[in-house]
């Protein structure tokens, strides 16, 4: 049981994890109907100016929002000088381009960082288990993630239903041509929303960071779960991506942790142990097949243009 | 009527003419690493080639071409680990394994159109990716050596760098036949008007989606052809032929050399991994000047080199 509240906590976290970089894929991806590969890239990018920022500073906290600032202000400027010439082109012009970008990012960080990964060290009050239940412990830190990354759903749900800029942005996503007509600024909101995911995939990218090792490539598997993602929640719905990704964690983590045991009811335990990581990678993949060929659109499509 | 002597078919003619004379350049300046280095590009290209079929002439976007190369290699290899050598069993079986796994994914796929398409076919072979990485009897995450190439009795000596290179290139220009034959057939130009307007070729008659998966299953079996190969060149296949940068990569190289455009692939793959090579002997950072060049080819150069050179022919 204990096992049981644990793997479900940790799969919720890597959802929300997810979702925060899915967020910001499926806002770019609905408004500017642009496909961005550099997005892990931007992951990566969040983590490694989190590994150095915090080490310079001598402080978590502060190395994290200056990591944060640095993301968000790459994003722009990649988006300034690159990207946003290709609004309007084939999807595929846009795959090209932004698989060029990763192989950039990927050999500027081995160039500056070096091979080899960086640890980002916690604090010591983030390291302690805290009590969550009678008996269940579980790490603060993992605690942390789930919190902050609630906030930011809750706040970049506010901020898109609840504001004027959130009021344009949706009326981007519906009617890119219209808004621009009614005088306003168009390419201004673009950046601001590309900057905007580029902070949420630094967020993602430096939170996930002490748990795993910061590293080159980071990015790529986990922006392929990311689209796993908007395609099934539909693509340009922050709500699909929300509940898709979660959906997706649970699936991964939950896949991860008890596959093998029961695959070991019907297999040798080495069959099982080598055939269950894969089947539990697999099993998303298969997921969203299924998601594609029921409904093509996704589980919660955005409004129709 | 278009001169037949323009900067187009003239780069193609050159292209042509090297690359069959390359084994003689190998041998008379002792240069062993060009053949191994060509082999390799001669292979991909058939990759390239096959998924040009189908992105630049089907209007498909498949973003997991490289699973065939999986499916051919692991077919070769399993087939060799099992004791079974000849190429006259191993490399029919690699072409109907992937001709059998695009009609699967292809019928799935083809519900779905332009983004969709491109993710739901990277899914596939993401899928496929992990279903090699837990073939723990055949080396899993670690791949499968193969000891002993795809034997054709006397025929031919895959074993022998010239007679293999000769293999892969004849191999690489009857596929490109083949595409050929099949884009100005019948059957082709149905394809491609489903590819610049569905409605009205659905509207006067054809049913394109089938028309579409025929052209799907033809590419993947070229592609797993393609596998069969790099797997006898490297004489080994591990799960990481089918990662999803593979793809990428084969991407790339169609769009780079001219999607559309039937020797397009072949310079794309040529210009890719030559590029890669001599970027890499300058500077362990080759990427830092490879990627931002991809940036500049989508900002400038659309229409690939191929493209290029066309705008160069008509003026």
């Amino acid at each position: 049981m204990l096992v049981v509240v644990e793997q479900f906590l940790n799969g919720l976290q890597f959802g929300l994890l997810l979702f925060l970089l899915a967020a910001g894929l499926t806002l770019v991806f609905g408004i500017m109907d642009f496909v961005n590969l550099a997005h892990g890239s931007l992951y990566m990018m969040g983590a490694y100016f989190a590994a150095t920022f915090v080490a310079w500073t001598n402080s978590f906290i502060l190395g994290v929002f200056m990591a944060l600032g640095a993301t968000l202000l790459l994003g722009v400027v990649l988006e300034f000088v690159a990207l946003r010439h290709l609004y309007g082109r084939d999807h595929l012009d846009h795959v090209l381009a932004t698989f060029g970008l990763i192989l950039f990012f990927n050999d500027a960080v081995r160039l500056i960082w070096g091979p080899a990964g960086l640890v980002l060290p916690l604090p010591s009050w983030l390291t302690m288990p805290v009590q969550i239940l009678p008996g269940v412990y579980y790490p603060a830190y993992r605690l942390s993630i789930i919190v902050v990354a609630l906030l930011v759903a809750a706040l970049l749900y506010w901020v898109v239903m609840r504001t004027r800029v959130g009021m344009l942005i949706r009326a981007g996503a519906s009617n890119r041509e219209m808004i621009g007509a009614l005088g306003i600024n168009i390419k201004l909101l673009f950046t601001l929303v590309f900057g905007l995911g580029a902070a949420l995939a630094g967020l993602a990218g430096l939170m996930q960071a002490p748990i795993l090792t910061v590293q080159i490539g980071m990015g790529e598997n986990i922006l392929i779960l990311a689209f796993v993602i908007i395609v099934i929640g539909g693509i340009g719905s922050i709500r699909g991506a929300f509940l898709a990704a979660i959906f997706v964690g649970l699936i991964d983590t939950l896949g991860r942790a008890f596959l093998p045991d029961l695959l070991r009811m019907v297999l040798s335990s080495t069959a099982a142990s080598t055939a269950a990581p894969a089947l539990s990678s697999m099993l998303i993949y298969l997921l969203m097949a299924i998601v594609l060929v029921v409904r093509p659109e996704g589980l919660f499509p955005a409004a129709k243009r | 009527m278009k001169s037949l002597l323009n900067p187009r078919n003239a780069v193609v003619a050159l292209v042509i003419a090297g690359l069959l004379l390359l084994p003689v350049y190998s041998a008379v300046s002792g240069n062993l690493f060009i053949l191994t280095m060509f082999t390799r590009i001669v292979i991909l290209a058939l990759a390239a080639a096959s998924l040009n079929l189908i992105m630049g002439y089907g209007g498909m976007m498949s973003f997991g071409h490289a699973a065939y190369l999986g499916i051919g290699g692991y077919a070769v290899g399993i087939l060799a680990f099992e004791g079974i050598g000849s190429g006259f069993i191993q490399w029919p079986v690699a072409l109907i394994a992937s001709a059998l796994f695009a009609l699967v994914i292809g019928s799935l796929s083809l519900r779905t159109r332009g983004v969709y398409f491109i993710m739901i076919t990277l899914a596939f072979a993401q899928m496929a990716y992990y279903v090699a990485s837990a073939l723990s009897r055949y080396g899993a995450d670690d791949g499968l050596t193969i000891y002993k190439r795809s034997s054709f009795g006397p025929l031919v000596d895959l074993s022998n760098r010239t007679q293999f290179y000769y293999v892969c290139l004849a191999c690489l220009f009857g596929g490109i036949y083949l595409i050929r034959r099949i884009v100005n057939s019948r059957f082709g130009l149905v394809l491609q008007g489903v590819r610049s307007n569905e409605q009205r070729m659905q509207a006067i008659g054809f049913n394109a989606n089938r028309y579409r998966l025929v052209c799907f299953v033809i590419s993947g079996t070229i592609c797993g052809l393609s596998g069969a190969l790099l797997a006898n060149n490297t004489d080994f296949v591990s799960p990481a032929v089918m990662y999803w940068t593979r793809s990428g990569d084969l991407m790339v190289m169609v769009i780079l050399g001219g999607m559309g455009s039937l020797f397009g692939p072949v310079i794309g793959t040529i210009v890719f991994l030559v590029l890669e090579e001599l970027l890499s002997q300058v500077t362990e950072y080759w990427a830092l000047i490879m990627g931002p060049l991809l940036l500049l080819i989508v900002l400038f150069a659309r229409g690939g080199i191929m493209g290029l050179l066309g705008r160069f022919s008509r003026g």
